[in-house]
């Protein structure tokens, strides 16, 4: 019987089994960011210990940094402090830094792939939920918490039970104006905020195949939102191109080396799995979120589901969620006035990304009353978004463009909500108070169909708008 | 945050909070803009801000803030709580606001991972015993409920059922190997042998 890749890339890295049926797992690539790495240098240095293995580590700043003006001191003092911080820990532990105008900076899930850091059959690990963003290149990848942190640093290793395998076939053809974020949220409409719980999800099948890497990026990004700490795609000629000639993958001989080896790693023709799961393409709408759990979502031309009409389990969330939103069951979403748009973040501020939202942009005006931002992945995204022009194709529209990071995704530096605004949002989670504002409200949707809605000034069916 | 102290946890009793809803992410049990600081003393204020205060500042009634509930150890949440971000600032939070254990219907994996790690006893009920155990403590705050991590069983005054926690988790908790790293560095020799192993460490 064939072996998946979770199984190959598992047992690479185990160094042994632990009492208690955890893997003692190797962690090839570790990255860390400002926010939940100072705590983790702290304990490590309480406990007299060092960094193992420094040169498997690399560091940026994303979570706190500001979008506008980037000059230090920080306005923010306790944001200047995280920096200072994770300045001094990775100058003293030898770990290489990624700062603020060095052309590298952006958020840790752009440009670890970005850099070629990311690569197939590599365990990676970072104190934030989205890691499993790099499973698109065939690694796996998983979000820790701040003690896990720790424990990386100091032993390279963490303490883990090895998780199932459900395989997500995504067949046919995708729909004009469908994206892969439609995708992973139609996935997650289907299987639930929780049906990921314990598995890892392999994502394959016709519509994968054809992804570009940035797509799968989008797709393996929010495995988490779908419960799942880990999802990937099995590595092939697309992420071997990609990863040509980056700055940290291997070159000339070694990369045909690396090629042969990849291959080896990805899941078996004949690999069984704990479960497997089929998706029609073309049943893909543009999909946006109406409630404050991401699971919670319609295609754009559908109405908002009444209550009665849901699974027994999801009625008081939704009840909830319809008072938070203060939307109605029954009514369509798309007309909904919106009063702020965001594009960014680690699940679609890519080039990619930022060409499809200025494909929609171009030539039009963002509506009256809506304050629209435009916030690169990172300084790479936001050179070659330039290169190309459509940072004018953005302010011209009315769009403000800024500088790399989080910004409006976790609302950690000055770009916040305010009050009870409702806010078209390329990021991935829609939780209440997520975007800065205790009683702000989000509504997760493709960069193309932010663009849309920021023109509209209400919730817009891309597809009419790119017609 | 001190050093590593790898205490046996076996089980928990004291006073029981009742917080009612699913999916309470970590988003509301502790809000991003709370977590700016680089430590964690001091979170435990910050801990349900949103959903105890109005954005004057006035408290909306959360359980956190009912006299009856004071000094509580205990938390007895619903479905799927933690879901949300990894951040271990909410567990920390919570923690040192003074709750050593938690009774959910489920709770989210990585939540779950982060209270492990900390040392905080993290079980799951079945539905009806969860609602039975949030009722009676909601009828008699001041009685003590205790969580048996041995005998997997949660009691209080007039009720007892039984509760789950994954064997690794529990046995990680039992023998106080929880505090990962001491065990993970028992294996740095090993670990430096399988680096070197990887092509993709050594350049291919
Ligand atoms: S963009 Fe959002 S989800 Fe991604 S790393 Fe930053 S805060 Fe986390």
């Amino acid at each position: 019987m064939g072996r998946s890749l979770l199984d190959k890339v598992w047992d690479l890295h185990s160094v042994r089994e632990l009492p208690g049926g955890q893997t003692q797992l190797l962690i090839g690539l570790h990255l860390i960011h400002e926010v939940t790495s100072p705590q983790g240098f702290q304990m490590l240095e309480d406990a007299g210990l060092s960094v193992l293995c420094p040169e498997r580590t690399f560091a940026t700043v994303d979570h706190i940094v500001p979008t506008d003006l980037r000059r230090r001191p920080l306005r923010d003092a306790q944001a200047e402090e995280m920096l200072q911080a994770i300045e001094h820990n990775t100058k003293r532990h030898g770990i290489q830094f990624f700062p603020i105008g060095s052309g590298d900076q952006g958020i840790v899930h752009v440009i670890g792939p970005e850099l070629g850091l990311t690569q197939p059959g590599q365990t990676i690990a970072c104190g934030d939920s989205h890691t499993s963003t790099h499973g698109a290149f065939g690694a796996i990848a998983f979000g820790i918490g701040t003690s896990q942190v720790r424990d990386v640093l100091a032993s390279q290793c963490l303490a883990l039970a090895r998780p199932k395998v459900r395989r997500i076939r995504v067949s046919g053809k995708l729909g004009f104006g469908v994206y892969a974020k439609d995708v992973i949220l139609h996935i997650i409409r289907r299987l639930g905020v929780n049906g990921g719980v314990g598995y890892a999800y392999e994502y394959a099948g016709p519509v994968i195949d054809r992804f570009s890497m940035e797509e799968r990026m989008t797709l393996c990004n929010m495995s988490i939102e779908g419960g799942a700490r880990v999802g990937y795609v099995n590595p092939d000629d697309t992420t071997f191109a990609y990863l040509k000639g980056r700055r940290f993958a291997p070159k000339g001989d070694a990369f045909e080396r690396a090629v042969a080896w990849w291959r080896g790693i990805a899941s078996d023709a004949d690999a069984e799995f704990d479960d497997e799961v089929e998706i029609a393409g073309g049943e893909i709408s543009p999909t946006v979120t109406w409630g404050t759990n991401p699971g919670q979502a319609i295609g754009v031309a559908e109405k908002l589901p009444r209550v009665e009409e849901l699974p027994d389990g999801d009625r008081s969330s939704a009840e909830e969620a319809y008072r938070f939103m203060g939307l109605v069951p029954g009514r369509p979403l798309a007309g909904t006035p919106i009063q702020v748009a965001f594009i960014g973040s680690c699940t679609n501020g890519r080039i990619s990304d930022l060409r499809e939202a200025a494909r929609v942009a171009r030539g039009g005006k963002v509506a009256a009353g809506v304050r629209a931002l435009v916030v690169p992945g990172s300084e790479a995204v936001r050179v070659e978004a330039e290169r190309e022009g459509l940072h004018e194709v953005f302010t011209s529209a009315g769009f403000e463009w800024r500088e790399a990071g989080c910004s409006m995704c976790l609302a950690m530096n000055p770009d916040k909500l305010v009050g009870r605004e409702l806010c078209a949002s390329s990021s991935n989670r829609n939780f209440k108070g997520r975007q800065g504002s205790p009683t702000g409200r989000t509504l997760l949707m493709s960069p193309a169909m932010v663009a849309a809605a920021a023109l509209a000034g209400r919730v817009a069916d891309v597809r009419e708008v790119m017609k | 945050m001190s050093a590593i102290r790898a205490e046996r946890v076996s089980a928990r009793r004291g006073r029981g909070v009742v917080v009612r809803g699913n999916d309470i992410d970590t988003d509301q049990i502790i809000p991003a803009r709370y977590m700016t600081s680089i430590r964690f003393a001091g979170l435990e204020e910050f801990v349900f801000r949103d959903v105890r205060f109005n954005a004057d500042g006035e408290p909306k009634g959360h359980p956190f803030d009912d006299r009856r509930f004071r000094g509580a150890s205990i938390l007895v949440v619903n479905q799927n709580f933690g879901c949300g971000s990894s951040r271990e600032h909410a567990p920390q939070a919570l923690q040192r606001w003074g709750i050593q254990a938690l009774v959910a219907e489920s709770f989210a994996e990585i939540f779950f991972g982060n209270c492990v790690a900390l040392g905080i006893l993290a079980v799951t009920a079945a539905r009806d015993d969860v609602a039975r155990l949030m009722d009676a403590i909601e009828l008699d705050p001041g009685q003590e409920v205790t969580i048996d991590l041995d005998k997997q069983v949660v009691a209080w005054r007039g009720g007892s059922a039984p509760v789950k926690m994954p064997d690794g988790a529990r046995k990680q908790l039992l023998d106080g190997s929880w505090d990962a790293m001491r065990t993970l560095l028992e294996a740095r020799d090993a670990t430096l042998v399988r680096i070197a192993s990887l092509p993709y460490a050594t350049g291919f």
